[in-house]
């Protein structure tokens, strides 16, 4: 699996959590990291290629489609693309509305640019977690995480960016005031001046953390179960025909990507004649399970099982995390609108 | 896992993202849907209007129409008593016309009746005097008894 085929679960699982670094080693110079202690050696002056490419594909792919939508857009009755853009942006608009209660023209499009760009980033979780790993390796690109917003550095870097805006704002709109609020704020009393910034310190520092590291920690999480139910699949190699399936009979340890694409051919074929019409709906979730069990055993099928709930449920997680961060950046903005 | 560069990427990227969404899309959307807000609140008045319009105007027609018949009626009760009103006139006429017709005739007959006497009576004083001719067979002068039987057929 993943070019190398890890011996063991625990590397299966270190590799793909290892971002694609390009950075100066010590020893070697600049170049792509080969190992996970090379890319610690890198340092901070270290690039992750592999989030920086997907979240600026991901982002570009966001500015090519609204912009798209903005330059047909018209006074007229809206149709297919327009209207899904205009739904969201009307959605946006009507949270930025709701709690944002400044005038500021930036915030509204950093609302939808946060929603959209993080909802697609997460989106990456649900392709399947070796697919594109798997591909580029046979390219020679070792390390693959597709979804940039697994990483701290993506996460955080947004946050930050959104925790600038916010000193900016408070600067511009409180000015002095919003020095008065970090010093005397909890105990309006000029002993309690250390103490009150040291408390407002750490509770304005806490917004921007708590916004990479919750999307940050939701999204790895997810993608950790992803690559746990993955080593399903591998679980049963090996191990006879109950739990290893037709697969472990002919291919014993090894692992043999053909006969995966015809097992998934054959899932595919299947759901495609049940959206013709020719077999019905119950037949179809029967003749999966039942390709999955007899090409992999009892561990595929869970694996597969598992995956599918696992995703449907991931759904909603996604969905969630881009909505959450960014309802509380407009709250963090509004609150660094609001003079006292 | 570790925390690098890719932080002030992710920034940078950031916000060229929001600058790009800021200036090009949301801009240019909210605005084509605020102006179809518009005009469809614009439309959605004109037909309340137009709706009221029909209203006042049904209610007109009605008006009208009600007037209209009032008016028809008018007219035909008009009609009809000028038309008695004519048939009286007429009957009057016709009536006093008849009247004069009658005096006429009956001057006439009065007339007829007078003349006819005069002939009878003339008939009458020759017939006497034939038949006094003939009683007498003697030639009486007709000049002396001319006057005679003349004055008697006036007395006739």
């Amino acid at each position: 699996m993943a070019g190398e085929n890890p011996a063991s679960t625990t590397e299966y699982i270190q590799h793909h959590l290892q971002n694609l670094v390009y950075g100066n080693h010590p020893d070697t110079g600049w170049g792509f990291a080969h190992s996970s202690q090379e890319a610690i050696d890198m340092g901070f002056w270290a690039i992750h290629v592999d989030s920086m490419a997907w979240s600026i594909g991901l982002g570009s792919l966001f500015c090519w489609m609204f912009l798209r939508a903005a330059k047909k857009a018209h006074t007229g009755v809206p149709a297919g693309w327009l209207n899904f853009v205009e739904m969201i942006v009307e959605f946006i608009d009507g949270q930025v509305k709701d709690s944002f209660h400044g005038r500021n023209k930036m915030v509204a499009p950093l609302a939808l640019t946060i929603f959209v760009w993080i909802f697609l980033m997460n989106l990456m979780d649900l392709l399947p977690v070796d697919l594109i790993p798997s591909l580029l390796a046979l390219t020679g690109v070792h390390f693959q995480k597709v979804v940039p917003s697994t990483d701290p550095n993506v996460t955080l870097g947004m946050a930050l960016a959104v925790f600038v805006l916010m000193v900016y704002y408070s600067f511009k709109i409180k000015g002095t005031g919003f020095v008065k609020e970090l010093t005397m704020h909890p105990f309006n009393h000029w002993a309690f001046i250390p103490i009150n910034l040291f408390m407002e310190t750490v509770g304005l520092l806490a917004k921007p953390f708590s916004l990479g590291l919750r999307l940050f920690g939701n999204m790895y999480a997810g993608e950790m179960i992803f690559i746990l139910i993955a080593t399903m699949f591998a679980g049963g190699a090996g191990a006879g025909l109950i739990s290893g399936g037709l697969h472990a009979q002919l291919f014993g340890e090894e692992t043999s990507a053909l006969f995966w694409l015809a097992i998934f051919v054959l899932v595919v074929g299947v759901c495609w004649l049940n959206l013709k019409g020719k077999v019905s709906t119950g037949k179809t979730v029967l003749l999966c399970m039942a390709f999955m069990a007899i090409g992999g055993g009892v561990f595929a099928l869970g694996g597969g099982l598992m995956q599918w709930s696992w995703a449907v449920f991931h759904i909603l997680v996604i969905t969630l995390q881009a909505f959450i961060f960014m309802v509380l950046t407009v709250v963090y903005l509004s609150m660094a609108h609001e003079d006292h | 896992m570790n925390i690098n560069l890719t932080l002030f990427g992710q920034m940078v990227t950031f916000a060229f993202f929001v600058w790009f969404c800021m200036k090009f899309v949301w801009p240019v959307i909210i605005e084509s849907m605020e102006e179809r807000q518009k005009k469809i609140a614009d439309g959605l008045d004109a037909a309340d209007r137009a709706l009221r319009d029909l209203e006042l105007a049904q209610n007109k027609a009605t008006d009208q129409m009600k007037e209209a018949k009032q008016e028809a009626a008018g007219i035909v009760d008009q009609a009809n008593k000028r038309a008695n009103q004519i048939v009286d006139e007429a009957k009057v006429q016709a009536r006093t016309e008849g009247d004069r017709l009658k005096v006429a005739a009956e001057a006439e007959i009065e007339q007829e009746i007078n003349r006819a006497k005069e002939e009878l009576r003339t008939a009458v004083a020759g017939l006497a005097l034939a038949g006094a001719e003939k009683v007498l067979e003697a030639s009486i002068d007709d000049k002396a008894n001319r006057a005679l039987v003349d004055n008697l057929a006036a007395k006739l």
